[in-house]
């Protein structure tokens, strides 16, 4: 009888102690199940979405493919549900783009639902105007092999991009 | 006499004409309404409004002023869309050419020419109607596009076009697009008479505002179908020429001195 209540004491304790661990580690980065859950930042400008966020993250997708349809066919460049809107709205203040590192914000959800998008290979990541982070941007970008041809001079590719800015 | 007679009855402003043409400009009346609609059509529409086929988009290129070495109208546009001028591209053949400049010589005369060649935005586009997946179309407007959500980088259109406007994307471009410009490997491109800025309500195109900028003032940009524009005032005046008018495709661009 003693043993099987020293067996409970100790299943117990080993209960507590990973629950402890668990509630440590959802410190640094929400989990469920085991899996790291989505980092969803606030967006950057303006108070709400275009629509209630539970709309959104199950029907963004829905209006965009309708919006791009009337945009590229009729010419119809309404800001509400433009891509572009989405990007001006929640690029990450840390690399300026919705899709540069894992933790921008449609990179991050679409990664733990593991639904690849190619959205960003034809659009840009980033906002119109707001280049200052990379050197090269797409204002510049067709400039890279003449940077690269100037790396060799005295100024450098970095600086040439610096005073232009 | 009786020749003279049988003219003024052949002349185009007989009555039953005339009435119609009335009937014709009261009809456009009504869909322009007064004043400020007439102007907004010409000079760009509210963002919430299809593109209208009320307007034509047209390009008057004049080669006699175009100037031998200038391409201010090439990097403007490689400027205003972001692609990669072919001098500065690693795969020259394989260069996106939105615009480019042409130097022809006339092998008689030595009589030199200069012009630049671009999407001509025909009224009856070939890559259109070759087109597997309906991406290559014409806007309502007259502007001809790449549907890039559907174009599955076939290049039949490339083949189709007779003034070799068009190209395509061969690498990724790792998100070097304009925001405003989307663009991207496996697509087909070509110029796109700045639709971004005609949206805008611009009413003008890069290249033209480099010409004009440069003083050369070769180009001109306008709706054709508005006898007040001053594409149309000027192709009323000019004796203008369509390359390769013998396909009948009725061109948006329009070339004088060639």
């Amino acid at each position: 009888m003693a043993g099987k209540i020293k067996r409970l004491l100790a299943l117990g304790a080993v209960v507590l102690t990973t629950a402890a661990l668990a509630w440590a580690g959802s410190e640094d980065q929400p989990k469920a199940g085991g899996a790291p859950k989505p980092v969803i930042t606030k967006a950057t400008k303006g108070e709400h979405c275009v629509e209630p966020n539970d709309f959104m993250r199950r029907n963004h997708m829905k209006v965009l493919l309708h919006h791009r349809d009337e945009t590229v066919l009729e010419g119809i460049r309404t800001k509400k549900y433009s891509l572009k809107e989405c990007i001006n709205c929640h690029a990450s203040e840390k690399t300026g783009s919705v899709a540069a590192s894992k933790d921008d914000f449609c990179v991050s959800c679409h990664s733990y639902a593991a639904v690849k998008i190619d959205c960003f290979d034809c659009h840009s990541t980033k906002p119109q105007g707001s280049m200052a982070m990379h050197p090269l941007n797409a204002e510049t970008a067709h400039y890279a092999h003449k940077l690269a041809a100037q790396a060799n001079s005295k100024v450098s590719a970095e600086e040439m991009a610096g005073v232009a800015q | 006499m009786s020749d003279m007679k049988s003219m003024s009855d052949k002349t185009p402003s007989s009555p039953e004409r005339r009435h119609f043409i009335n009937a014709a400009t009261v009809a456009a009346g009504v869909t322009l309404v007064p004043g400020v609609m007439l102007i907004e059509v010409a000079h760009g529409r509210p963002e919430d409004q299809a593109a209208s086929s009320a307007v034509r988009w047209g390009m008057l290129v004049d080669a006699t002023k175009c100037a031998t070495g200038c391409d201010e109208c090439v990097s403007a546009c490689s400027t205003e869309n972001g692609w990669t001028p072919v001098a500065e591209s690693q795969h020259k053949k394989q260069a996106p050419q939105w615009i480019r400049k042409l130097e022809l010589q006339d092998p008689l005369t030595q009589l030199e020419t200069n012009l630049p060649m671009m999407c001509q935005h025909c009224a009856e586009p070939p890559c259109v109607d070759v087109c597997p997946t309906g991406a290559s179309f014409k806007r309502a407007d007259g502007i001809v596009l790449v549907n890039r959500h559907t174009c599955i980088g076939c290049r039949y259109c490339m083949m189709a076009c007779p003034y070799k406007a068009r190209s395509l994307v061969h690498e990724p471009l790792n998100d070097t697009q304009k925001p405003d410009v989307p663009r991207g490997v496996g697509c087909v491109e070509a110029c796109t008479f700045c639709v971004q800025k005609v949206d805008r309500g611009d009413g003008t195109t890069a290249c033209v505002e480099a010409c004009t900028a440069a003083g050369h003032n070769a180009l001109v940009f306008g709706d054709m179908n508005d006898p007040e524009s001053e594409i149309s005032k000027r192709l009323r005046e000019l004796p203008t020429k369509q390359v390769r008018a013998d396909l009948n495709l009725n061109l948006g661009v329009r070339y004088h001195g060639i």
